[in-house]
């Protein structure tokens, strides 16, 4: 799929999840494989994988970094990925290497106009 | 996200029906199909303790008729179509000369002159061709699959959801691959128990025209009994619980049944047939690979395609995989290596020895080795 991760900034860490539109059309989250904390990622590289019941679905970061911290609750409740998107299903948080790359993700209008789009 | 557009894909009568359900769309051997209406788990969960319903009018069927038609089932499938009664419905296998397997069938027999064949959805053309390429007998062949929608009843409410629909009949004394020809409502149907769920259930033939008339009958009846409609991506999670194989995923032209853990299905005994040659030899000399099932031993999912090891060693290969919605653990076939420098899997073969010298595998996914164990099929049984 495209890529549907969200990026929320709080001084040079972002914390990374996807999207309610992406857990809906993933749907029935049954595995997270996310990076160990100490990885550094790069953007739009992949850094993990969603699975659902029917597929796997590859995980992009949406800014470089050193990831500092991942959403331990997952590996045994991935479905909180589905529940809250935003909340709980995040993903990991990242220390920023480039804060500026946050300015070559679309804005959430821009991303609700492009998930329009896409149907 | 979910795939290409359906435009050019052919549908089913249903398809306006499925479309009204919002369904999510899939491509299946060149028909587009609900992949599911609500979710996955939802759908399977419901089939294991309610009942489900499916629109499988892409499976096709096909009419051998006439004097010779036993005598023909009996030359180009593998099961003996001689055991079947009228009424009855058998598993069988069409194979090619050196074993391979054309395709997986249902055979139901009306009469000794009258059978039926359900295959598979991309095999339709394929398995005509074969069948009229080997009809020397000169039975009358007709593809009826255009002419039939296919709608599957599966849980353990089908049967009271069906039977006050069945006038004059008591549809639960039908046995397991039995059928009977009967009305539901006013439509005339074939009425079959059987399924690729491993529930309870029955699988419903009725004419083209009647499809939709069929489906809005069933569906208020299904849904106020907590049951829902059903799409392929459910339909495949239960058909792996309960260890049915899929053509195409775990068998092809390049399978035996043999390799695919389908022996019970081969009656060499009951004389030549084509294929037959080439099956006996392979089970005189042994298979080199063979069809098992695994569970994972981590929460990682195993899919088709990822190579499986043992000792380190590189043994095989995932033919279907997937998590399990009722077992809650992650399940799947392999096709693994058979041979003398690899003991422990003849043995998973021939018969009995230590569980731990054949159990555990390692399933490469996404670059590390995962564990898993062989385990016996089905991994679930219901009905």
């Amino acid at each position: 799929m495209e890529s549907h991760e969200w990026a929320r900034q709080e001084e040079d860490v972002a914390t990374i999840g996807i999207t309610d539109y992406a857990q809906a059309e993933i749907q029935d989250i049954v595995y997270v494989e996310l990076p160990e904390v100490g990885m550094h990622v790069r953007q739009k590289t992949e850094f993990g994988v969603i699975e659902s019941v029917k597929a796997a679905f590859d995980l992009y970061a949406p800014v470089s970094g050193e990831v500092i911290a991942v959403n331990d609750m997952l590996v045994d409740a991935p479905e909180h990925v589905n529940i809250s998107p935003y909340e709980d299903g995040w993903l990991i948080k990242i220390r920023m290497a480039a804060p500026a790359e946050l300015g070559a993700l679309l804005d959430a209008d821009s991303y609700q106009a492009h998930i329009a789009d896409e149907n | 996200m979910l795939g290409k557009g359906t435009a050019v894909m052919k549908r089913t009568p249903l398809y306006d029906i499925h479309r009204a359900l919002n369904a999510k769309w899939t491509e299946f051997g060149g028909w587009a199909m609900p992949l599911q209406y609500s979710s996955i788990v939802a759908e399977h969960l419901a089939v294991r303790a309610s009942v489900g319903l499916f629109d499988l009018s892409h499976m096709g069927e096909i009419e051998v008729r006439g004097e010779g038609a036993g005598r023909f089932l009996q030359k180009l499938s593998t099961n003996d179509s001689s055991r079947l009664k009228n009424g009855q419905a058998q598993y069988s296998l069409l194979c090619n000369e050196t074993g391979g397997t054309v395709d997986d069938v249902l055979v139901y027999r009306f009469t000794d002159t009258r059978y039926m064949l359900v295959v598979n959805a991309a095999n339709i053309a394929k398995d005509f061709a074969w069948m009229e390429t080997h009809n020397d007998i000169g039975v009358n062949l007709a593809d009826r699959s255009n002419d039939t929608v296919l709608i599957a009843l599966q849980g353990p409410n089908a049967i009271e959801i069906l039977n006050p629909l069945v006038p004059g009949a008591d549809i639960s004394e039908i046995p397991f691959f039995r059928f009977t020809e009967s009305r539901i409502a006013d439509i005339p149907a074939l009425i079959s128990r059987t399924g690729y769920t491993g529930e309870v259930g029955f699988e419903l033939y009725v004419n083209a025209a009647d499809g939709k008339e069929l489906w809005h009958i069933l569906y208020p009846a299904v849904t106020a009994a907590g049951g829902l409609p059903v799409g392929l991506g459910a339909r495949d999670t239960l058909r792996l619980e309960a260890g049915l194989r899929l053509y195409g995923m775990d068998m092809d032209e390049q399978t035996t049944p043999l390799e695919a853990g389908l022996s019970r299905f081969v009656k060499l005994d009951k004389g030549e047939f084509i294929g037959s040659d080439a099956l006996l030899a392979q089970k005189e000399s042994g298979v080199a690979r063979r069809l098992v099932g695994f569970q994972m031993r981590d929460r990682a999912v195993a899919r088709a395609g990822y190579a499986v090891y043992q000792h380190g060693a590189r043994i095989g290969t995932v033919t279907s995989g997937a998590p399990s919605p009722t077992l809650k653990c992650n399940i799947g076939f392999a096709s693994i290596t058979v041979s003398r420098d690899n003991r422990s899997n003849s043995i998973v073969a021939r018969g009995p020895v230590p569980r731990a010298r054949y159990k555990a595998i390692d399933i490469e996914i996404r670059g590390k080795l995962r564990p898993a164990e062989i385990v016996k099929v089905p991994f679930y049984r219901g009905e």
